[in-house]
């Protein structure tokens, strides 16, 4: 037993609100993290200049306030008193060190695109501009920063509250090396200080007494648990061990449908969307009318209610509904007739002579399989083509669809930022994300305008114009559900917790409203 | 005995040596790579990695970086946990899995040789009867079944333990059980054959025809050369359990070892897979020494030279 009692401290008793956190983090670094269970703890221990509220709205973080000039590309942060949770000063030299460390290529930072709004920020980061004083950001005091952008870019300030461009202590960086992430090492600037940290079990966070709001720090102690297993998920819940799941993936899907009747289920839309690219440098899928014809032939009804099962709305626009000020293109909707005939007009009257092809699809995620075949039947059905399908393991699957070594693909996309761009602009010519070899020159002039439009309404009409190019002619994507966000908890007792469209849930806006008693240990 | 010993350590060194090679070559080989996202990274930011974990350049100098780096008793680093060494995820959570493969040994062994002499000893009997059918049972449910309704019994129905986790003695009581019980039924059959044939050897009847009792023949003569086969089994059994199980520590969110077998390699995380292969394969190795010795400590027909 003596390997027990050293694998895990439980002196300190039940912490004050244990939830599931899903696979085990990468790593804390907040300008690293990508995926979501790294980013819920990133963003609790560092906090940038601004941050976001419950349902997602920004509000003041490290900076009390902020201006933004009348041309939209220049915003004047105010930074308030706060301190590093070692009792540093936290001033403006710290982000313009931190973004610098952030942008530097060496640091190979995943997100670091979310700085290509500032002047000059992508050449750094590409190495080719060495100079960083060129880059358009400055501290003309220790409380002031000032930053220049290349556009109006009015969803700056959600970019902002992105972990990516929150401040690190590189003081630690530069003491500790690669172990600066470290429990008892990391210095943070949030609501929270890193307690403990063990591999596939659990982080545990301690509230940050030297956080500028730290009174309104509903928790103690969190311990996020790592969890693989949505069953286990569950059956921690049920039996009051765990006080929050908040995935989907945390759901047991075989039993989504007795889940959805009780009081403690909760979903709401999130900004996410599943859908199917296709790859239109190979026959025929470099024919937009073939493209439309599959499109139409979904009855994507089909795979939200026996499928997904969890309130899933059926897509027609590659934009999910929630984006302020933004009304999606309807999209091509579901008619079999006119997807007869459109293929007909290609050359594949009933499908006859249509060349062999399959649909590419991720192993991870029994969803997936589910979906390409219920897609295949369809087709098969309201088409008469027979397509094939290729199951890859999650990298591979990624390598295939990057290098174009695919014929259609099962994709999805979560916005990173509450406006339209987040989903369209991954289809601009040579973007990363594009992976269709789709291109077209009037849908990034589109784009382009919209960048430089400085107008909120003519910039989003724009967005619609564009949008409905990409879904409604071109069709190099087939939108086929919005995603919803699935969380267990007990309504009445849990606090804080809103339906938040990035899906994100700050940990420190939680509270108690009625402390649940008879708690079991994680 | 003791030369033997040094001249099979000698021995694993290139076994290790060509694992290592296959184990690396094999993963670099391999579609896909450590570093892709669902997010597409700039070809930049994806060379520096590429740089700081050794996997640029070509794959014999990947290799031999690899190979001075295993010589410094450097496992890597890993390429999914970003701030971990491979050296700090296997000490942070093989001591789990070693806890956990212990107790299913001990649990697997002894109920096993127990149920096995039982059954031997009423051969043909109802007990023969009952026990063969429990191990029949043992040995045809996966865990990915027993796991799961064990769960629901004891832990959400009866709430005699906890559902999942670990840090306390009772965490650890089910995920035993369910990982050592199908073996456990594996060496009852095994020990009830054994048995069986051994005592129906000559050396047997001339205990008996010199008078001495049942359970004096049984536990002192029979056993002991009965346990071979066991002992044979139990040998890559002992390296298998104690490097954790993907399945149990799944279902019981044990922050062991067992599921980064596994995973490492979806993520191409060669280093991790490296090290992990590695350990095994030591294990492997010396657990088959552990049988060996074991043989001729049991059996004074065997000698070793």
């Amino acid at each position: 037993m003596a390997l027990l009692a050293g694998g895990c401290s439980r002196s300190a008793g039940r912490a004050d609100f244990v939830f599931v956190n899903g696979a085990e983090p990468e790593t804390l670094d907040p300008h690293i993290v990508t995926g979501q269970p790294e980013i819920r703890i990133a963003e609790s221990l560092f906090e940038g200049l601004t941050s976001r509220d419950g349902a997602g709205h920004i509000v003041p973080g490290i900076a009390e306030r902020w201006e933004i000039s009348p041309d939209g590309r220049t915003y004047t942060f105010h930074l308030r008193d706060a301190i590093w949770s070692n009792g540093d000063p936290l001033t403006s030299a710290d982000f313009l060190a931190s973004w610098q460390r952030a942008l530097d290529p060496a640091t190979a930072s995943g997100y670091a695109d979310f700085y290509s709004y500032i002047v000059n920020a992508e050449a750094y980061n590409a190495g080719t501009l060495k100079d960083f004083s060129q880059v358009g950001v400055t501290a003309p005091d220790a409380r002031t920063l000032k930053v220049t952008l290349n556009y109006p870019t009015p969803f700056f300030l959600d970019i902002c509250a992105f972990s990516t461009l929150a401040p690190v202590h590189l003081a630690s960086l530069r003491r500790w090396g690669n172990d600066w992430l470290k429990p008892g090492k990391l210095v943070s600037d949030g609501p929270y200080t890193l307690a403990a940290w063990r591999i596939n079990d659990r982080v545990v966070l301690q509230k940050n007494p030297r956080y500028w709001n730290a009174a309104h720090v509903g928790f103690n102690r969190i311990d996020a648990l790592t969890l693989q297993s949505p069953a286990t998920a569950f059956n921690l819940f049920y039996s009051g061990v765990v006080d929050l799941t908040m995935d989907k993936s945390m759901v047991p899907a075989f039993f989504i449908d007795v889940l959805r009747t009780k009081p403690y289920y909760h979903a709401h839309t999130i900004l996410g969307t599943y859908f199917y690219r296709f790859n239109v440098t190979r026959k025929p899928f470099d024919d937009p009318r073939v493209r439309r014809a599959l499109a139409l032939a979904i009855d994507k009804k089909r795979i939200v209610e026996r499928i997904t099962r969890a309130g899933e709305e059926p897509a027609g626009s590659l934009t999910p509904p929630g984006f302020t000020g933004y009304e999606a293109p309807p999209g091509l909707g579901y008619d079999p007739e006119k997807a007869r005939a459109l293929l007909a007009e290609a050359g594949y009257p009933g499908g006859k002579g249509f060349p062999s092809a399959s649909i590419l699809y991720s192993a991870t995620g029994a969803q997936n399989a589910q979906i390409a075949t219920e897609i295949q039947a369809i087709w098969r059905e309201n088409l008469g083509i027979e397509v094939g399908l290729r199951a890859q393991e999650w990298k591979v699957y990624l390598n295939s669809l990057a290098g174009l070594d695919y014929d259609m693909g099962q994709s999805s996309w979560v916005g990173d930022y509450p406006d339209p761009n987040t989903f369209l602009d991954c289809f601009v010519t040579g973007r990363g994300n594009n992976r269709t070899g789709w291109s077209s020159p009037a849908y990034d002039g589109l784009l382009a305008d919209a960048r430089r439009e400085a107008d909120p309404v003519r910039r989003m009409a724009i967005l619609r114009q564009a949008e409905a190019l990409l879904v409604d002619q071109a069709a190099p994507v087939i939108p086929l559900y919005y995603y919803v966000g699935v969380s267990l908890y007990h309504d009445g007792q849990l606090g804080g917790f809103q339906a938040s469209p990035l899906d994100e849930h700050r940990l420190a806006d939680l509270y108690w409203i009625e402390r649940p008693k008879g708690r079991g240990t994680p | 005995m003791i030369p033997f010993i040094l001249r099979r350590i000698l021995f694993a060194l290139p076994v290790l040596f060509l694992v290592a090679t296959l184990s690396f070559l094999l993963m670099r080989l391999a579609p896909g790579s450590p570093f892709t996202k669902e997010r597409a990274i700039p070809a930049a930011i994806l060379r520096q990695l590429e740089v700081r974990y050794n996997l640029n350049g070509s794959l014999p100098q990947q290799y031999g970086g690899y190979l001075r780096d295993l010589a410094h008793g450097d496992l890597g680093l890993s390429t999914q946990y970003r701030n971990r060494t491979v050296n700090e995820i296997i000490g942070q959570t093989l001591p789990v899995s070693l806890t956990v493969g212990a107790a299913a040994f001990a649990i697997a062994l002894g109920v096993g040789i127990w149920a096995g002499t039982y059954a031997a000893v009423r051969h043909n009997r109802a007990g023969d009867r009952a026990a063969m059918t429990g191990a029949l049972l043992g040995i045809s449910l996966p865990v990915f079944v027993i796991a799961p309704l064990a769960i629901l019994l004891f832990g959400v129905g009866l709430r005699w333990v906890p559902v999942a986790g670990w840090g306390t003695p009772r965490q650890l009581i089910l995920p035993a059980l369910c990982l050592g019980l199908p073996f456990a039924a594996a060496v009852a059959r095994l020990m009830r054959t054994s048995l069986l044939e051994v005592l129906g050897q000559d050396f047997i009847r001339t205990a008996r025809a010199k008078g001495q009792t049942e359970g004096k023949i049984v536990y002192r003569h029979a056993l002991r050369v009965a346990l071979l086969p066991v002992v044979s089994y139990a040998g890559p059994l002992a390296a298998n359990l104690l490097t954790g199980s993907i399945v149990i520590e799944t279902i019981f969110a044990l922050p062991g070892i067992g599921p980064f077998f596994v995973n490492s390699v979806l993520n191409k995380d060669v280093f991790m897979v490296g090290g992990i292969v590695l350990l095994y394969s030591t294990l492997l190795i010396f657990f088959n020494l552990v049988v060996d010795v074991l043989y001729a400590v049991l059996d004074r027909r065997v000698r070793i030279s």
